[in-house]
């Protein structure tokens, strides 16, 4: 494989592309497929075929599109229509009025049924005018499964210009300029962590691709990797190109088999045109990855535990220092990535890490992929300038809380995160911004309470998840979580008292500030934040007859 | 600790050595050379092919891969995807992810015990059925689902949850 054969792949699939008057993308994400995007795609297929049009209507699956919960959805091409909720029925009158006479199918177009405004053309949607995409860049726009059409939209040109054209120093300081920070929450700098596993010395080093998404209510990573799995192969590959490594693993969560799947085809296709394996590209660069699919543990998402599940041990953590970057997996440097950081990386490679830093805000550089869920109308996947204002983000891109309710709080960052509040909806989101009013970016999940919802019981499920996923190796945050949980099952039921209160606020700090990593830290920000903005709440369930016990019924147990 | 004992008497009976799925888990290991690194694949290949972990797999693999019971016995009690008992013949996994929990995961589990008897990490006495529930499958677009023999069930209604677990036992045997 050269760049000559690049081309020619890119060339062969523009030309095929071409020789269609109209394509047709049903979306086949997970939210699609659950809704029956699959036999659309089989029926539309047939009715195409059956109506002698095969030669100028192409018919072809996609990633996600975003407005998960219209699904099935079918996007048209070059017209860039979005059809919604679209079944069996619909087919028909697709093909008749759109295909041959080219007249819109009205009543079917995205966010027709929930009354929203509605657009002939895809991108005059607020729901995607707002968006700014680049890890998402192919997502929903090419066939997941086919390596030619990834090819086709500029893919792998990044590593053949790292591998030709950049010296291992290079990459890491175009990654530095770009001021891409860890996508997976924590926001580390990323070129810093390459630079760290670059300068080690070790005979071998290990990249790998943390795939965990353990936070209830995202779903970011699993519309990469479904929707465009090469962009995260060519990021993985260009950094074990910077760091010196030889071996990639793609940890990935077993509730994700299409992700597993997709990612597979994903890695034998690229070894069959030699993207991947030895001499790569017909440089002396080679790379190996291989898939480890989890198995259910959220503790896995920490890195140390991760690898330690890597190696097939209980994934619970280590301390740190050491960080994996001086001994990781094996005891060896390893670089360890999030999904979504690797899907940015070939985009900085192409465009300069100059493009990237001109995004967003000067800190929080680029993008963000959120997942909006909860109480909110257009629930989905959606990439956003960071410094988008969570207004913005909510109300605007995903239309508002449905059945006119009041919106109460938004929760950023899982059982890690907070609840942000309505008078903190102009915050911009960013990295510092977030963490200023409570809460924190976490890996992206984005989940809206309304009026209906009670905080303190919102407390109690981040509490519960907590608890349950408590690796159980350091005490504070074994006891601490069941401890906490406990008190705020009590006060949930009416049965809490002022004392019980006190207790909890007396814990929080504790466990935040002596567990030996990230999940027992901030295991408690759930109840602080929720206390913060809505102590009232608490304090209407406690019940001032109970009298105060000198023991709370949680330490007996 | 419970747990260890109801998995010394599967209800579908111990496999035995001449059983073809230990063809598939033998295969599994020599893919992987018997590297104890490759443990946690070897044992969803185990979960795949008996829909459980059975003890005397655990004991197999340790033979084979030269790996202490005992701690193939630790990671498979860590990890929620393994199971040392039978799942049901037919599965329904709630998702209680915090999209499916704000839009009513917690009622469908009400209306399940309610109606069918059976709390997550049960299975009916028939072992037809079988009750899970998911940290989150990730379509909180759909919230709240229900995952029912690796069909997604989107936006399920409480009410409806009993009849449909019904109809779908009663109607694929």
């Amino acid at each position: 494989m050269s760049l000559d054969k690049l081309e020619e792949i890119a060339a062969k699939v523009r030309k095929q592309e071409h020789s269609y008057r109209m394509k047709l993308f049903v979306c086949c994400g997970a939210g699609c497929l659950s809704s029956g995007a699959g036999e659309v795609l089989e029926q539309l297929k047939k009715t195409v075929e059956a109506q002698g049009l095969q030669n100028e209507i192409g018919v072809f699956p996609t990633g996600c599109m975003g407005p998960c919960n219209q699904g099935p959805l079918v996007r048209v091409r070059p017209d860039d229509t979005i059809y919604e909720k679209f079944t069996g029925p619909d087919i028909e009158s697709l093909v008749e009025c759109h295909c041959r006479q080219g007249q819109r199918v009205k009543a079917k177009l995205l966010f027709a049924e929930t009354g929203g405004p509605t657009f002939e053309k895809s991108s005059d949607y607020p729901f995607f005018k707002l968006q700014h995409r680049i890890a998402l860049e192919n997502c929903g726009l090419i066939n997941p499964e086919s390596l030619e059409e990834y090819i086709a939209t500029g893919g792998y040109r990044a590593l053949y210009h790292a591998l030709t054209g950049l010296s291992r120093e290079e990459v890491v300081a175009e990654i530095k300029q770009s001021g891409l920070r860890g996508r997976g929450g924590a926001g580390y700098p990323t070129g810093l962590k390459w630079e760290m596993v670059y300068k080690y010395v070790s005979d071998e080093k290990y990249v790998i691709c943390n795939g965990d998404e353990g936070d209830p209510g995202a779903f970011m990573d699993r519309g990469i990797l479904e929707g465009d799995p090469h962009r995260v192969l060519e990021g993985m590959a260009i950094a074990a190109y910077a760091v010196g490594a030889k071996k990639g693993y793609l940890y990935v969560r077993a509730e994700y088999p299409l992700a597993i799947k997709r990612f597979e085809l994903a890695i034998k296709s690229a070894k069959a045109q030699h993207l991947l394996g030895p001499q790569i590209l017909g440089t002396d660069f080679a790379f190996e990855v291989e898939i480890r699919v989890g198995a259910g543990a959220f503790v896995c998402g920490e890195e140390t535990a991760l690898i330690a599940s890597i190696e097939g041990k209980r994934g619970q953590p280590r301390p740190r220092p050491p960080y994996p970057a001086e001994k990781g997996l094996w005891g060896k440097p390893t670089l360890i990535n999030n999904v979504e950081t690797f899907a940015n990386i070939a985009p900085i490679i192409l465009k300069g890490g100059e493009w990237y830093a001109a995004i967003g805000t000067p800190k929080s550089t680029g993008t963000k992929a959120f997942a909006l869920a909860g109480k909110i109308k257009n629930t989905g996947l959606i990439e956003v300038p960071m410094g988008t204002s969570l207004r913005q983000i909510l109300f605007e891109i995903g239309g508002g809380v449905p059945d006119g309710k009041k919106f109460k709080a938004a929760q950023t960052g899982g059982p890690s995160g907070g609840c942000i509040p309505e008078q903190h909806l102009d915050v911009p989101v960013d990295f510092e911004n977030i963490t200023k009013v409570g809460s924190i970016m976490g890996s992206g999940g984005l989940i809206v309470m309304d009026e209906e919802s009670s905080m303190v019981d919102v407390a109690r499920f981040f509490m519960e998840f907590c608890m349950d996923e408590s690796c159980g190796k350091c005490v504070p945050c074994r006891v601490g979580t069941q401890q906490m949980y406990d008190l705020l099952d009590k006060i949930c039921e009416g049965r809490g008292t002022a004392k019980d209160l006190a207790l909890l606020e007396e814990l929080a700090p504790l466990v935040r500030e002596t567990s030996l990593c990230g999940l027992g830290m901030t295991a408690p920000n759930p109840l602080l934040s929720t206390l913060r903005y809505f102590r009232d709440e608490y304090l209407a369930l406690l019940n001032p007859e109970e009298p105060a016990a000198p023991t709370p019924a949680a330490s007996a147990r | 600790m419970q747990e260890v004992k109801s998995a010394a008497k599967p209800e579908t009976g111990p496999p035995t050595r001449t059983d073809t799925r230990y063809k598939r888990i033998s295969a599994a290991m020599a893919k992987h050379q018997r590297r104890p690194d490759a443990l946690i694949e070897i044992l969803h290949k185990v979960q795949d092919a008996f829909g459980y972990v059975p003890a005397e797999a655990m004991q197999f693999i340790a033979r084979e891969m030269r790996i202490p019971p005992a701690r193939i016995y630790g990671v498979v009690t860590f990890y929620h995807f393994f199971s040392l008992k039978p799942k049901g013949k037919h599965n329904c996994v709630i998702c209680t992810g915090t999209a499916c929990h704000v839009r009513g995961a917690q009622a469908i589990a009400r209306e399940i015990e309610k109606g069918l008897h059976l709390k997550p990490g049960q299975t009916t006495p028939d072992g037809k059925l079988g009750v899970q529930i998911a940290r989150c499958i990730g379509c909180c677009g759909l919230a709240p689902a229900v995952v029912l023999d690796d069909h997604v069930l989107a936006k399920v209604k409480p009410e409806s949850i009993v009849e449909m677990l019904r109809t779908h036992i009663g109607g694929k045997k």
